[in-house]
């Protein structure tokens, strides 16, 4: 659907993964964060990590992609395993030095909140690597549509996300244009310091923000004329549908969530 | 429900505020069913409020708009207006909902509840209306100007209107987008019998429609036939309207003393004029 643009993280190839129900996805990797929790060993860790290999390699999803994730969370995770290592306390001393002190249960409980929260990152990146974002958003609109009684807007919520995903692109066209137009002024956006640079954007960012502000104004007559009148009484063109699969993925994610609480409990 | 298709305006008069100029004074038209009607004005001249006035968009200020037999000021038929009277912007970009042309067709149907096994057919049939159906799957940002204005296009064929309202719908589009559009249009209106109000400040286009309206300041200054309205030279320059430039050359030489048949707009039909008056000597 969206092959020839690239947005948000989508890895747009084809296979079971990809087409299970984007709804079913979203509450699978719920599951899957849940089980990330209760993994309390290194079995544990096992038995998650060959999950999510063999999703990825379900989803033709090359492992690279995934680990990609972990890139931006890089200064977190060695963040997270200091801290652990330095400020646990335990019975078994290590080393000793100065106000240095690492223990035994140190560095285990340091591994293991790394190895989770790489486990979680991993994950979720499963899910938005199989999953283009419309379908996300649709997913989201259906799964919180019980909350419109409480008045959550679930409707709106999708229709802005779609909205914002149709017009990621014109902005970014209409942005170089601007960026073109002022640099032809003269305009330096690459040079000085950080201070200099920002300020060199505001040229940029006004002119952009006014236009972004008509298009809305254009969009929403638009959208009234089409006889847009909110999520009621709407019907949908793209219809989730539940097939086989999405049941076996379900059953598969119980196993995964069996076999660790079992693992919590035997070891 | 489709017995009376027509538009009728009774002195319809529109201002955005209180004390200001009216955009819109006085105006009284009526659109008959089938008709193509171009709306010709400079930039300010009303005609874009006159648009928004069809499609209960805006309510007039005085006066009444009956849409197919909906008068516009009753909020209860804005749907059924909007539904039957769709309308086309000027900026294709900005019409455009969703990510995926097919999406954006039914994005109105949505709106109106029509269940997805009637969505598809009238979706695919719409497409194929605007020869649009093989970019049926493509993004919309992938699209030339022409090709998004005929996708929303379709997206209101696909509601199965009874009169589109263009809305300089050509204006920021180039010249082979400009045609493509405008054909699609005429095409529309002669096959489908679907009522066009045309509203643009180029003369060529307006020349295609059956009758021209012009408007300066918020009134109907000039109606009628294409050649009927051009042929006024005179009223259209006064107004800072050029007229198509055989019509303004016949009226030259009609001046010059050459007894030329009034109603001239194309090359065409200039020199079939000039060959009538002084046919071409048969060389032996």
């Amino acid at each position: 659907m969206l092959n020839n643009i690239t947005m948000g993280q989508y890895y747009p190839v084809d296979s079971k993964v990809h087409r299970l129900d984007p709804r079913v996805k979203l509450i699978l990797t719920i599951v899957f964060i849940v089980a990330v929790f209760l993994a309390k060993t290194f079995v544990g860790y096992a038995i998650l990590f060959l999950f999510i290999y063999g999703t990825a390699r379900l989803a033709n999803v090359p492992f690279k992609m995934l680990l990609r994730g972990l890139k931006p969370l890089r200064l977190i995770l060695i963040l997270t395993f200091l801290l652990n290592l330095f400020f646990t306390s335990g019975e078994t001393v290590w080393v000793e030095f100065w106000i240095i002190r690492i223990t035994k249960e140190g560095f285990l409980q340091a591994l293991y909140y790394s190895i989770r929260l790489a486990f979680l990152v991993i994950g979720t990146s499963l899910l938005t690597l199989t999953t283009s974002p419309v379908s996300l958003s649709d997913a989201i609109e259906i799964l919180l549509s019980p909350l419109k009684k409480i008045h959550f807007p679930a409707h709106e919520l999708a229709m802005m996300m779609t909205i914002a995903l149709r017009f990621i692109p014109t902005l970014l066209e209409e942005t170089d244009k601007i960026m073109k137009a002022q640099m032809a002024r003269g305009a330096d956006f690459e040079s000085g310091n950080l201070v200099k640079r920002a300020k060199a954007m505001v040229p940029l960012l006004v002119p952009l923000f006014v236009s972004a502000f008509r298009r809305a104004g254009d969009l929403a007559m638009a959208m009234e004329s089409r006889c847009y009148h909110g999520g009621e009484g709407r019907t949908r063109l793209r219809v989730l549908k539940l097939t086989r699969n999405d049941g076996i993925a379900c059953l598969v994610m119980a196993g995964l969530l069996a076999l660790i609480i079992l693992e919590g409990i035997l070891l | 429900m489709k017995s009376d298709t027509r538009i009728r305006l009774t002195d319809v008069t529109y201002t955005y505020e209180e004390g200001a100029a009216p955009a819109v004074s006085k105006v009284s038209a009526e659109i008959e069913p089938g008709e193509f009607v171009a709306v010709l004005g400079h930039n300010g001249s009303g005609k874009s409020t006159m648009a928004k006035l069809l499609n209960a968009l805006y309510m007039p200020t005085e006066g009444t708009v009956l849409v197919c037999g909906y008068d516009t000021k009753n909020e209860e038929y804005v749907w059924e207006i909007r539904q039957r009277a769709g309308m086309i912007f000027q900026n294709p970009d900005n019409q455009i909902v969703t990510t995926v042309v097919k999406e954006d067709v039914a994005f109105g149907l949505e709106n109106l509840g029509v269940p997805t096994d009637e969505m598809i057919p009238r979706i695919e049939s719409a497409l194929q209306a605007v020869r649009m159906s093989k970019y049926a799957d493509s993004a919309p940002h992938m699209l030339s100007g022409g090709q998004k204005q005929r996708v929303a296009i379709a997206g209101i064929l696909a509601m199965e209107p009874s009169v589109i309202i263009a809305d300089e719908a050509t204006a920021m589009l180039d010249p082979s987008g400009r045609k493509e559009v405008l054909e699609t249009m005429r095409r529309l209106n002669r096959q489908k019998a679907i009522t066009v109000i045309w509203i643009t400040h180029f003369m060529e286009e307006a020349a295609q429609a059956d009758r021209v309206l012009v408007i300066t300041d918020g009134e109907i200054r000039l109606s009628g036939k294409p050649a009927e309205v051009f042929d006024q030279v005179d009223a259209m320059r006064e107004m800072h309207l050029d007229v198509p430039h055989m019509t303004a050359l016949a009226g030259e030489l009609r001046a010059a003393g050459m007894p030329l048949k009034k109603g001239v707009l194309t090359v065409e039909e200039l020199a079939e004029e000039v060959e009538r008056l002084c046919p071409l000597k048969q060389s032996t």
